[in-house]
């Protein structure tokens, strides 16, 4: 709340000072956000836990006061002001593991959800328009992917190609594309029976044009949408796959970190709750944020999670 | 009625064979021989060979292969895919690389452990899911809706791992508590105390994120139902609240629920592959990830198809249960 608050009482300012049509113009869609967020606090919440994770994934190196893999200081320190989270188990700085965890779950998810929702979007488009035997192909395949269990599917993948980040990356990716596809199909299916689509029709366009130039600008945005809320469970599929050992490897990721913690005794608390947290708080971040802007987009998605 | 789940199983059969031949050729490309891996470190060459022979590693893929590019097909009798598929069929699915113990056997001692993992798991996604839905709808905005929509939000957001992790590690260190380990499962007839103290804790940490979805969803739903009309129509007519909210509210908002509880199924018997891990019991779940690790394609292979069938057969159900939830959906 009083982030929002500091955004539209800056935006007001704003506005005395410029006059200008441009300035005019960026201050009423900061104020427009500003209200939005106002209105759903949760979403807001999320988008500022997300910027945080973010800078920190760029920052890395300078928020973390050691390297990932540097030995900082004895093992399994307890918390201190050297170590505000502990050592770990082989004297690694938890704080600072926590902070370049980040960037193997972020990229990765940000990655595959941004490849597979292209796709998605894409055989969506495809499947809805063309309808007929192409239209049950691909919700027939699409039937398979989504009544089965994704990680064992990720994890034969991964087992099948070799733990790396291509890899990883790929096997998310299939596992986006299934959700967007269904969603996009089902908007293409309404959308094509507007007018404007018959207009490109009768004047001559074919398929190909009508599909990227009339019908795919118009459910991007939901693609877009349902991209968003899918990040949160996709960072939790990379963290598991990390935790059962098939993740990239030495990489600093937080779910090798719990795993690691698990498996060596004695157990240091801090060591296993804090890479926890770390995924906690960034897929809760994700879903507060994709749920508001489904909420705030398209009304009537709600509830559809 | 017939018809319809005729033809939803035609349809189930046709992709659980384009499933059972996708991860077939996915397991081929996995690098490293079983032959060599159950041979061990010094191994000739013939003996590689004769244990290939011994696995059936030397026949071909598929029954029906093309020759030479050519249009012309050639059938194989004996192929790595036949022989896996009749075994299936037949009951007779050889012996595991990883134990060197039958296969079949291995299952059906298994099997009662992931059962009963699933069935508790359903037991309290349900019935902690939908009673916080309905509170949280009836008083909507109240602190009490606030605090089950907060804990939902966590639920949905928490790594399973990572509680199951906790739960196994915290009461450890602050009491010195564990639940049983070890892998040896104590059958619910023999001893039902043991059995719930095994089962409890991996059952409610894999139905948190099960029962916050169907929370949620039992809330919007429900939401959307006491809007309608008819719920006026209902306290108009003097019905108790507790008829109207339940009777009339709750049951014509549940469709969504039950499908998402279909759905769920799939997502529940990957987490089953966590949790058996963490928790070390012998079920399914845990078998299939050893030997995908050992590479015993064929367990694998056979362990997918029978996830599949059940998620198959389970969204029939829920496709039928409709009918009986909303007497105005006829299938034909």
């Amino acid at each position: 709340m009083t982030v929002s608050e500091e955004i539209a009482l800056g935006t007001s300012g704003f506005l005395d000072d410029r006059a200008s049509r441009a300035g005019a113009s960026f201050a009423r869609r900061v104020a427009k956000f500003a209200t939005l967020a106002r209105q759903n606090p949760l979403g807001a919440m999320g988008l500022v836990v997300i910027i945080v994770f973010i800078a920190m994934a760029i920052f890395a190196p300078i928020v973390a006061p050691y390297a990932p893999t540097e030995f900082a200081g004895r093992n399994n320190e307890t918390m201190s002001s050297s170590h505000i989270f502990g050592t770990e188990r082989l004297g690694r700085d938890i704080f600072s593991r926590f902070v370049y965890g980040s960037r193997i779950s972020l990229s990765v998810a940000v990655i595959s959800v941004l490849l597979g929702g292209s796709i998605g979007i894409l055989f969506g488009v495809v499947s809805g328009y063309m309808g007929g035997m192409i239209d049950s192909i691909f919700q027939r395949t699409v039937d398979a992917a989504i009544a089965f269990p994704a990680l064992l599917l990720l994890l034969i993948i991964t087992q099948a190609l070799g733990p790396s980040y291509r890899t990883i990356v790929f096997a998310l990716m299939l596992a986006v594309i299934p959700g967007v596809t269904r969603v996009v199909r089902g908007a293409v299916l309404s959308e094509k029976n507007n007018q404007y689509v018959e207009a490109a029709r009768a004047s001559g366009a074919w398929a190909p044009r009508i599909l990227i130039r009339h019908l795919l600008p118009n459910v991007v945005a939901l693609g877009i949408i349902v991209m968003t809320t899918l990040l949160g469970g996709i960072i939790l599929a990379e963290s598991a796959l990390s935790f059962l050992g098939l993740g990239i490897p030495n990489a600093t990721s937080w779910g090798q970190d719990v795993s690691k913690a698990r498996d060596s005794l004695p157990y240091h608390i801090p060591a296993v709750v804090f890479p926890g947290m770390a995924i906690t708080l960034t897929v809760l971040g994700f879903n507060l944020l994709g749920d508001s802007i489904r909420d705030i987009f398209d009304p009537r998605l709600r509830g559809s999670r | 009625m017939q018809t319809f789940i005729v033809r939803r199983l035609l349809i189930g059969v046709l992709i659980l064979f384009v499933l059972s031949v996708t991860v077939f050729l996915l397991l081929r490309i996995v690098p490293g021989d079983p032959a060599i891996q159950k041979c061990g470190l010094n191994c000739k060459e013939d003996q590689i060979k004769a244990i290939r022979h011994e696995l059936g590693l030397d026949k071909p893929y598929f029954p029906v292969a093309f020759e030479g590019g050519a249009p012309f097909l050639s059938f194989n009798t004996a192929s790595q895919y036949g022989d896996w598929l009749q075994g299936v069929v037949t009951g007779d699915l050889g012996t595991s690389t990883v134990n060197n113990r039958p296969v079949s056997e291995s299952i059906r001692k298994r099997f009662p452990v992931t059962l009963e993992l699933m069935i508790l798991t359903l037991v309290i996604t349900i019935f902690v899911g939908i009673p916080f839905g309905v509170v949280s709808a009836v008083w909507k905005n109240s602190p009490v809706d606030l605090l089950v929509r907060f804990t939902a939000i966590f639920g949905l957001a928490v790594p399973v791992f990572w509680v199951a992790t906790l739960v196994l590690i915290l009461p450890q260190e602050w009491w010195g508590y564990a639940p049983p380990l070890g892998g040896r499962y104590v059958h619910l007839m023999d001893n039902p105390v043991d059995n719930l103290k095994q089962f409890l804790p991996p059952a409610a940490v894999l139905a948190l994120g099960s029962a916050a979805g169907v929370m949620r969803l039992t809330r919007s739903s429900l939401l959307e139902t006491l809007r309608q009309d008819y719920m006026r129509t209902a306290r108009a007519k003097g019905l108790r609240e507790r008829t109207v909210v339940f009777s009339h509210g709750l049951k014509n908002s549940l469709i969504p629920v039950v499908t998402v509880l279909g759905l769920q199924m799939a997502g529940l018997l990957g987490g089953a592959i966590i949790v058996e891990q963490i928790f070390t019991l012998p079920g399914l779940g845990g078998y299939t990830f050893l030997a995908l690790f050992q590479k015993d394609f064929e367990v694998v292979q056979t362990m997918t198809l029978y996830a599949g069938v059940t998620v198959v057969v389970l969204n029939l159900a829920v496709d039928v249960s409709y009918a009986w939830l909303d007497p105005r959906i006829r299938y034909s």
